[in-house]
């Protein structure tokens, strides 16, 4: 079958199967910033967003997607770097598997919620596994990322 | 120092996070045959038929291979050193399967859809046999998980495997009898721990192909390309130097990489078809076909006397290799070795044990690799015998532990060529950790205090631990280092970056000798065809081992700058200076930038290449340190444990890269975090793995994990690249035993079987209530 995709603000056409995985047809595509970490839609690697929504691409069927807009890592470049710096800055991108997908719920949680506390961030990024850095040093880094974003936005 | 103890982002920090492909399975060419592989569903049983006639008719189907089709040659798929402690019991295909999980069939096909439909069309008739799944059984059991008699050791381990034993341990010294007869108190304990996921983010994934010379190239994550590259040559029965392997970014490793899986069978796809070819493990793939921590258990015995002064050890163990011996003497060796030399007065000590092969999925590599175990015992041991005399966990260990400039006649018993003298631990900080660490968690007032709200206790716990810096005399590494036109350097080195940012490190430590811009080394990682030998990332070796064969390399490139310099400004070399990329004639006052001077050697002047290589082997151990705090609030209601603080005091020498050093503290103490409460792997009954999706093995999340708190004290090891330490292992290993410890102190129920479930500590509270 054929998908109709608005994918990053342009639009694409996929072919897929019926029984194709969103996570699958993204990376056969060549959107390989898109990762796989688990088959069972519990790791959070795979996270993109649907519609402007966190979705899990290994867990959704592409046809699902058709007439929907997706956003991957590769759509929102320039704001990954900014997370990227922090992350960087602290040490806590470590092996970077789960990182796009860390990002993506990041994206999300700053649109839902103006000035997340710690709690907030926390339960935005449950879903976000990681096994390298102990998570301690991720908050670190998104409490000042978004910091320094207040402190933009109130200049 | 300019460069070493700086907080310096790693060079691949961006690309990682933006989600760049830099991993393997993101490279592999598009146009591979995608390989699966036919795992048995059966515990233990022989393969009586294969039929493939219908799966081999589904288009698109390429190769389906069968033990039938290989070559038996037995081999070991762990990554040490060569000749490896591990008994060669592994075929890559077998006419028995011997773990659910085990390999059965190798199929090939244009799309993973067509090779796992062909899957579902191989016919295979087992002969089901009664399986082995309590270890503490498997010892002259009837059953015999290794009958074949091609299988055997290079190195002489205790391996009996008619008798279901891969290796054995006996270690001892003092009169044991003796010590504990003139002991007050003598206190036994049986502790243990079970087997432990990786749960790295990245599965294993390999893809390989012909090159234009007709090579096998092999693209893997791994943590061990040179040992990969020798487990293939002997395998698939080719020559080592028909095999090149390169490894790509790494999406995390803790020991799951450190063990040959994902290699052999697109090697064998590419080699049969000249097609490239990609293996993607699934996650059920990883957790069923690889390997996971050692379960063990070990019996302890304390002789003290009522001071506290413990005179006698005795660790009397056991652990599950699983299917294969795969770091079977290794991991549990390490559980004695690296532990009870903590305690260095004691008069006499013996450690023993086996390890024995079961029909579980094999045990392997972790993080801590077999100390993790090990030290959740003694220090669990230690814990309860402070309470029989009346002690607190820090009072005894003060007492007790070893400190800076003592050493342990074990020291020399296990270190390979350590000889007669003592080893003295000179830079050992132990005391200063535990010292650090009473302050910061406020120790004295909250052991003597147990605090209570509503139904919620809390108490707090101590462990201590010590892990290796590489394997003395056994592990080596080399860099070479390259001076470029235009003044920079490349750093090749066979090290490999999993993760924890060595590569960094590596470029920090090399910065440092040579005096240049961070920016002006570009590391080249892990190709076997290209970087010098290098013997992984494991026993926490890299920035130890390879980090002072970096220094040796620098500092003879150093030497061939100032001779360069001298034959440029033709004078002799006492009268060159090389600083801050300038060298320069002190006679004269001369000077050229590096930049100008490799410009001028290379194109105009002297035409030449300056590389210099510099390799390690390390002689004595290093040991770093490390003091676990845990304060934890126990809900008698429920039995669930919540470790709101955790206090990890770390002495890893001098820290190289702060920031990278504090990642690795705080993600090993989540990881211990996880170990001691809930991560368990489990198997029904059958021998099935019940606990083989994220869905069923649980590691610690977000929200799962309080604070984490971790301090480095001034530490400094001389024989270390600028007094650096190892610090990747050893902040796994007091977690465990501290929690445990911790809970205890809060409600009085001692656990001595890991995870620490809620289900457990409940079970005991209402036991203690009847």
């Amino acid at each position: 079958m054929k998908i109709n995709i608005t994918l990053n603000g342009e639009k694409k056409v996929f072919n897929a199967n019926y029984d194709d995985y969103l996570i699958d047809v993204l990376r056969k595509n060549g959107y390989l910033g898109v990762k796989k970490g688990c088959d069972t839609g519990s790791c959070g690697a795979c996270s993109v967003h649907m519609d402007g929504k966190v979705v899990l691409s290994c867990a959704t069927l592409a046809c699902r997607a058709d007439g929907h807009e997706i956003t991957t890592i590769e759509g929102v470049q320039n704001e990954a770097t900014k997370i990227a710096k922090y992350f960087a800055n602290e040490g806590v991108e470590q092996c970077g598997f789960c990182s796009p997908g860390t990002v993506m719920s990041i994206l999300y949680l700053e649109k839902c919620i103006e000035n997340p506390t710690d709690e907030e961030i926390l339960h935005y990024l449950n879903g976000n596994l990681c096994r390298c850095s102990g998570y301690q040093g991720q908050l670190r880094a998104i409490r000042m990322y978004l910091e320094a974003k207040q402190d933009e936005k109130s200049w | 120092m300019k460069k070493v103890g700086k907080n310096i982002q790693k060079s691949d920090a961006i690309s990682l996070v933006k989600g760049k492909p830099v991993y393997t399975d993101d490279l592999a060419p598009r146009e591979s045959l995608i390989v699966k592989v036919l795992r048995s569903p059966h515990a233990y049983a022989r393969i009586k038929n294969i039929d493939l006639n219908i799966a081999l008719k589904v288009p698109g189907v390429e190769c389906i291979l069968t033990y039938k089709d290989i070559k038996r040659i037995p081999f070991t798929r762990a990554g040490q050193c060569y000749p490896e402690l591990s008994a060669y019991d592994k075929f890559i295909l077998d006419e028995y399967v011997r773990h659910v999980g085990d390999d059965v069939a190798i199929i090939a096909a244009t799309t993973g859809k067509i090779a796992e439909k062909a899957m579902k069309l191989i016919k295979i008739d087992y002969e089901i046999l009664d399986p082995i799944l309590d270890f503490e059984s498997a010892i002259d059991n009837k059953i015999i998980v290794h009958k074949e008699d091609d299988i055997f050791t290079k190195i002489p381990i205790g391996f009996e495997p008619k008798r279901n034993i891969a290796a054995k341990i006996d270690l001892q010294y003092g009169d044991m009898e003796k010590v504990l007869n003139s002991c007050d108190i003598v206190f036994n304990g049986t502790y243990k721990t079970q087997a432990q996921a990786q749960a790295m983010m990245e599965a294993q994934t390999t893809y390989t192909y012909l090159d234009h010379q007709e090579r096998l190239t092999v693209v893997t994550s791994t943590q061990v390309p040179f040992h990969t590259r020798r487990h293939l040559a002997r395998s698939l029965g080719i020559k080592t130097s028909k095999i090149r392997v390169i490894k790509p970014r790494v999406g995390g490793g803790f020991g799951s990489k450190q063990t040959s899986h994902s290699e052999f069978y697109p090697s064998l796809v590419t080699l049969l078809t000249s097609k490239p070819a990609k293996i993607n493990y699934s996650r059920k793939d990883v957790f069923n076909g690889t390997t996971s921590r050692h379960k063990m258990q070990f019996k302890v015995t304390l002789g003290a006397m009522k001071n506290g002064e413990i005179k006698a050890i005795i660790l009397d163990g056991l652990s599950d290799t699983g299917a294969y011996g795969e770091h079977a003497i290794t991991t549990f060796g390490s559980a004695g070795k690296k532990v009870l030399t903590l305690y260095n007065k004691i008069e006499a000590c013996h450690f023993k044990g086996k390890a024995v092969y079961t029909n579980n999925v094999p045990g392997g590599a972790l993080r801590g690799f077999g100390v993790t175990q090990g030290t959740f015992a003694i220090e669990s041991a230690i814990n309860e015998l402070a309470e029989k005399v009346n002690m607190n966990g820090v009072d005894i260990r003060n007492l007790n532990m070893i400190k800076q400039g003592e050493t342990s006649p074990l020291y020399n018993m296990i270190t390979k060529g350590a000889g007669k003298e003592p080893m003295y631990m000179d830079s050992c900080m132990l005391e200063e950790c535990v010292k650090t660490g009473v302050s910061s968690i406020d120790w004295i007032r909250r052991i003597n205090k147990v605090e209570t709200n509503g139904s919620k206790k809390r108490g707090v716990g101590v462990a201590i631990a010590q892990q290796g810096s590489g394997l003395p005399n056994i592990d080596m590494a080399s860099a070479t280092l390259k001076l470029n036109d235009d003044g920079f350097f490349t750093l090749m080195s066979g090290a490999t970056d999993i993760g924890t940012g060595s590569d960094l490190i590596l470029k920090q430590i090399a910065a440092e000798v040579l005096d240049v811009k961070i920016d002006n080394i570009n590391v080249y990682a892990a190709d076997t065809d290209i970087t010098p030998f290098d013997s992984g990332a494991y026993a926490s070796s890299t920035t130890y081992t390879s980090g002072n064969a970096v220094i040796e390399a620098a500092n003879k490139m150093k030497e061939m700058i100032i001779s360069y310099g001298g034959k440029f400004y033709n004078t002799s070399n006492e009268n060159i200076v090389f600083e801050n990329e300038i060298i320069k004639n002190i006679k004269t006052g001369d000077s050229i930038s590096l930049a100008e001077f490799s410009n001028k050697i290379t194109y105009n002047l002297i035409h030449t290449q300056l590389i210099a290589s510099g390799s390690f082997v390390p002689k004595k151990a290093a040991p770093p340190y490390m003091a676990g705090f845990a304060d934890v609030e126990v809900d008698t209601e429920t039995g669930e444990v919540w470790v709101a603080d955790f206090y990890g005091v770390i002495d890893c020498g001098t820290v190289i890269n702060p920031n990278l050093a504090k990642i690795q503290a705080e993600g090993g103490i989540v990881q211990g975090i996880g170990m001691a409460l809930i991560e368990d792997v489990v198997y029904e009954k059958r021998g099935r793995l019940a606990t083989d999706s994220f869905m069923q093995y649980k590691i610690p999340c977000r929200k799962d994990i309080g604070n984490i708190h971790v301090e480095f004290v001034d530490g400094n090891d001389e024989t270390g690249p600028f007094g650096a330490k190892s610090i990747g292992e050893v902040v796994i290993n007091t977690a465990a035993p501290a929690i445990i410890d911790a809970i205890y102190n809060a409600c009085g129920v001692r656990i001595r079987e890991l995870p620490a479930s809620a289900e457990k500590i409940l079970k005991a509270l209402n036991n203690a209530n009847n």
